[in-house]
């Protein structure tokens, strides 16, 4: 696990001052639910012990399959959902401790678009007030706030005319995830979770969202984590990625390496499920069988295990940890074929 | 092109809106458009106008005193010495209690509802967003309320503190407030739970700030949905207490009580006697299709 | 597909519409589809949200309601009118000539039954025999599609199962009466992606197996590669291209096909914007009078806010409705 955490940054070290502070370090962070109903002590262990570093101007792709707690983890960074233990640090201050930042200052700092959905803006709010509610509710008069609230229309791609004054329901889709998009910014945020925030949206629409993305993130100098089940989109669009299952953290590395050159099998049976666009070259033997099990009372040892097909004994007695075996550290896995130590039979064979 | 200028050029916004504007009405105007092509409760609503009309200007419109009573002419048919209505079993003129007892019918329709809808539902909103602790406290109270049945609850609270409108007011409000409370409670925890509100707590605002840009618009709707259906039932079960004699005390023009003095004479005069019922009747039945008009109105998805 | 007398259509449909009718508006949901399906064939109708394809689906099902949907148009179906089917015949044809799948199981599945109940439903409605016959083609099916030690699953709810065993259960169901015809619609789309490629090698191999025609409605181009034999591609309400799915997505005639296959993200470099098709579709209640699909369109000529181009043959067995059609 440690290995992890002193990850070299690969930003440019003679940069100097704050920039390679890392903008979020995470560690050891956990957040488990008790369920009702499911048995007595059944907890679903959402996040178990997630730990990564987010640099500064970098985007870190999450992927992983319903279930796997990326949700839960983005709304664990903000503190929607308080943690149950671990350690958050934004650019060099503890979150929540009492001589580093507050809850409240680091909302003001790190902003999250939503999934486009029903439920994602108001339905009773011109779009421009939804926009314009953050910095309102952050001290600035109302008048100043619509007005940043249509400077920021424009850059997400919307006449503040023509749509500020609209209701949710008169928006396409498209529109209004640039809406969401729009709140998020309208804080001045230095990062931005995106969780599944181009997942609803239609193929020709999300192209011109991910385009809008990767400007603003050109042009307000943002850092951002990008969750999302999509692999592709994570391909296209991060730096580096991070691979979750079951709550826990299976590979992180550069997005090149990891759809390389992957390491985790659960790694390589996601991307082996992925749909090629050419009909002679379609997947004839799907990679895994079965569906990912449930959250509740994961399986001991290595979690994939159950699904894994050079699954062996020592993956059912020890969980294996994200380690940097043959010293390149910027890409790991947490697999035991890594360690060549741990006693599996195919292990160090790469 | 630079980015900045992709950003901040005006034309390059156009390229992306360059799809047909599709102004589409917004939320008040296409339950107006709505309620505009459903003449069943535009009839009703105007009926309802009428009735409110009356009431208010019921000192122009009364031919006579309505407390003037006469001894000899009791219980006299339509059209009597220029009585449009006859008169009642004390002598007064039926047409215009009928028209005073309006503004009592009235007031005990509305003011109950509305008592409940700023005190119920403060108390839904609040169960609904605050915590668990609050939630149970409040909700658990109401159902004490709600396990008896309303007629038996009202009779019961106004015959402890006695008849009067004052009271009966109360009373009334007493029996509507923990069903206000519920879909109040109900709409605001769905509220809550839905992604712009957690963006909005991202933003980092306080609950107050949630509470009134973010949850209100969403409640009134169908706290005002549930209300406007109460009022006809507020009428009735008013009426229902002045008959019992818990409400309104004689000799107040009331179209309930007028019901209760009048039913002993019911086989001298059969059609004086119906006629506070059939005011009331009207009244509630008009409340009650304007509420449904405007409910179907306000179902419009968004 | 291989020709022959089994090259004759199963299902014909000859000029669909369908229009939703409000009092405020009217949606043109499906204006003047055209299409042909060949015993054993895949099709697919492949498009964005909004662009009819589910209401297709659903109008060849006879799923609609009767009074809101206002239905024009042929569907023929083994010789028989479909929208001509009442009572009896329509009951019969449904679940039994034509079966459907949806995206989301858990909605079409009734919560109160087991899964061996639903299935034992369908088949003895259909086919009747008693119940332990019933119960062993049950397990049979169960077996097909892939549910493991299907005995004991029988039994279980529909929210015991996970989605894919759901989406496996429906799939029994639909086939438990030997349909003609399957019609999808997204059956993949809510699943995770290691099983929704479990899933789709499943309905290939099952499909092609039983000799089943299918519709399948999909978004996903790599969900129409993996499936189809042919694909037609459907904008605002018309189908805008049709043909064999390796030519379509290889070669497209039309420039929304091409605009779509180039926006979706797949293997684009990350240093470059993505070729997006600016602006978004069409208002249905308020359609252009020329080709939908001109105001986006980069080739767009004065003449294609004339009037909507009529099908053209530009190559043996495609179709492509615009005045453009891009050279192959």
């Amino acid at each position: 696990m440690s290995a992890a955490l002193d990850i070299k940054p690969y930003v440019d070290v003679r940069d100097r001052g704050g920039s390679a502070q890392p903008m979020l370090i995470v560690r050891d962070l956990k957040r488990h639910f008790r369920v009702k109903g499911a048995g007595k002590g059944a907890v679903v262990r959402a996040v178990d012990g997630i730990s990564f570093t987010l640099f500064k101007g970098e985007t870190l792709g999450v992927v992983g399959e319903s279930g796997c707690g990326k949700s839960t983890l983005a709304r664990v960074l903000l503190h929607l959902v308080e943690p149950d233990s671990g350690e958050l640090v934004f650019d060099g201050d503890a979150v929540a401790a009492p001589d580093g930042i507050s809850v409240a200052e680091l909302r003001r700092q790190v902003q999250m678009v939503f999934q486009d959905s029903y439920s994602s803006l108001n339905p009773r709010m011109p779009v421009q007030d939804s926009v314009a509610f953050g910095p309102m509710v952050n001290g600035r008069s109302k008048s100043e706030s619509r007005r940043l609230a249509q400077e920021i229309l424009i850059k997400v791609g919307l006449r503040p005319d023509l749509f500020g004054p609209r209701y949710p329901h008169e928006l396409s889709g498209g529109q209004k995830q640039r809406v969401n998009i729009a709140r998020a910014l309208a804080m001045n945020p230095r990062m931005v979770i995106l969780d599944e925030a181009v997942s609803a949206l239609d193929k020709s629409v999300e192209a011109q969202v991910l385009n809008l993305l990767r400007e603003l993130k050109r042009t307000l100098n943002l850092t951002y984590l990008f969750i999302s089940h999509d692999l592709n989109v994570v391909r296209y669009i991060s730096d580096r990625v991070l691979v979750m299952y079951l709550g826990q953290v299976v590979e992180l590395g550069p997005a090149s390496l990891v759809f390389s050159e992957a390491r985790h099998p659960y790694t390589q049976a996601l991307l082996g499920s992925r749909l090629s666009m050419d009909a002679r070259q379609r997947v004839d033997a799907p990679p895994l069988v079965g569906d990912p099990p449930s959250p509740i009372n994961p399986p001991s040892g290595c979690r994939f295990r159950t699904r894994c097909p050079n699954a062996e004994g020592v993956c059912e007695a020890k969980m294996p940890e994200l380690g940097a075996w043959d010293g390149r550290d910027s890409h790991v896995a947490a697999c035991h074929m890594q360690d060549p130590a741990s006693g599996h039979s195919k292990a160090g064979l790469h | 092109m630079s980015d900045q200028a992709i950003l901040s050029a005006p034309g390059a916004a156009a390229e992306y809106d360059s799809a047909p504007a599709t102004k589409v009405r917004g939320y008040w105007q296409s339950v107006a458009y709505r309620l505009s092509h459903d003449w069943i409760t535009l009839i009703f609503g105007a009926v309802v106008l009428v009735i409110i009309l009356i009431a208010v200007f019921a000192p122009l419109l009364a031919p006579f005193d309505p407390y003037a009573q006469s001894i000899v002419g009791r219980l006299k048919p339509m059209g009597w010495r220029g009585h449009p209505l006859g008169t009642d079993e004390l002598g007064r003129d039926m047409l215009s209690r009928l028209i005073y007892g309006g503004r009592i019918s009235l007031i005990m329709g509305l003011a109950p509802v509305a008592i409940a809808v700023m005190i119920g539902g403060t108390l839904g909103v609040i169960g609904g967003f605050a915590g668990k602790v609050a939630n149970t406290a409040i909700m658990r109270t109401m159902d004490v309320f709600y396990a008896f049945p309303s007629i038996l609850l009202a009779v019961a609270i106004s015959g402890a503190m006695g008849g009067g409108i004052f009271n009966g007011i109360i009373s009334l409000s007493l029996v509507f407030i923990p069903a206000m409370c519920r879909v109040a409670e109900t709409a605001t925890s769905q509220v809550k739970n839905l992604d712009y509100i957690e963006a909005a707590r991202a933003s980092g605002a306080g609950t107050f700030a949630i509470i009134r840009h973010h949850v209100l618009g969403n409640v009134l709707g169908p706290v005002f949905i549930y209300a406007s259906s109460l009022v006809s039932v507020s009428i009735l079960l008013a009426s229902g207490l002045s008959f019992l004699g818990l409400g309104v005390q004689p000799p107040e023009p009331d179209w309930g009580l007028m019901l209760s003095t009048l039913r002993q004479s019911i086989y001298v005069d059969p059609l004086g006697c119906a006629m506070p019922g059939i005011a009331i009747f009207i009244t509630s039945i008009c409340f009650n299709l304007v509420s449904d008009g405007v409910r179907a109105a306000m179902d419009v998805r968004i | 597909m291989d020709g022959g007398i089994a090259s004759l259509p199963l299902l014909h449909v000859d000029g669909l519409s369908v229009d939703f009718v409000t009092r405020e508006a009217t949606v043109h949901a499906v204006s003047d589809a055209t299409f042909n399906l060949k015993p054993g064939e895949v099709l697919c109708l492949l498009g964005e949200s909004g662009s009819g394809k589910s209401v297709t689906l659903r109008a060849l099902m006879r799923l609609l309601p009767e009074k809101r949907a206002r239905i024009a148009g042929k569907v023929t179906l083994g010789g028989r009118d479909v929208l001509a089917l009442q009572g009896n015949a329509l009951r019969s044809f449904r679940g039994g000539t034509v079966a459907m799948i949806f995206q989301e199981p858990m909605t079409a599945l009734d919560p109160v039954y087991t899964i061996g109940q639903h299935l034992m439903e369908a088949i003895r409605r259909h086919k009747g025999g008693s119940r332990a016959e019933a119960r062993k083609r049950a397990i049979e099916l169960l077996d097909l599609v892939k549910i493991p030690s299907p005995e004991r699953r029988i039994d279980a709810y529909p929210h015991e199962l996970s989605g894919g065993l759901r989406q496996r259960a429906m799939i029994a169901l639909a086939l438990s009466c030997g349909p003609q015809l399957l019609l999808a619609d997204e059956p993949t789309t809510a699943l995770d992606a290691t099983v929704q490629i479990q899933v789709l090698v499943l309905l290939r191999r099952l499909q092609k197996e039983l000799g089943m025609s299918t519709i399948f409605v999909t978004h996903d181009l790599g969900v129409a590669a993996e499936i189809a034999d042919r694909v037609a591609v459907m904008y605002a309400g018309r189908i805008i291209e049709e043909g064999p799915v390796d030519d379509v997505l290889r070669a497209p005639l039309h420039p929304y096909t091409a605009g779509l296959l180039a926006s979706t993200v797949h293997d684009q470099s990350p240093d470059q914007d993505i070729a997006a098709i600016p602006g978004s579709p069409p208002d249905l209640r308020r359609l252009p009078p020329g080709c939908s699909f001109a105001p986006r369109c980069a080739k767009a000529l004065p003449a294609c806010n004339d009037g909507f181009p009529h099908p053209t043959y530009p190559v043996a067995d495609r179709m492509v409705r615009c005045w453009r059609a891009l050279p192959l």
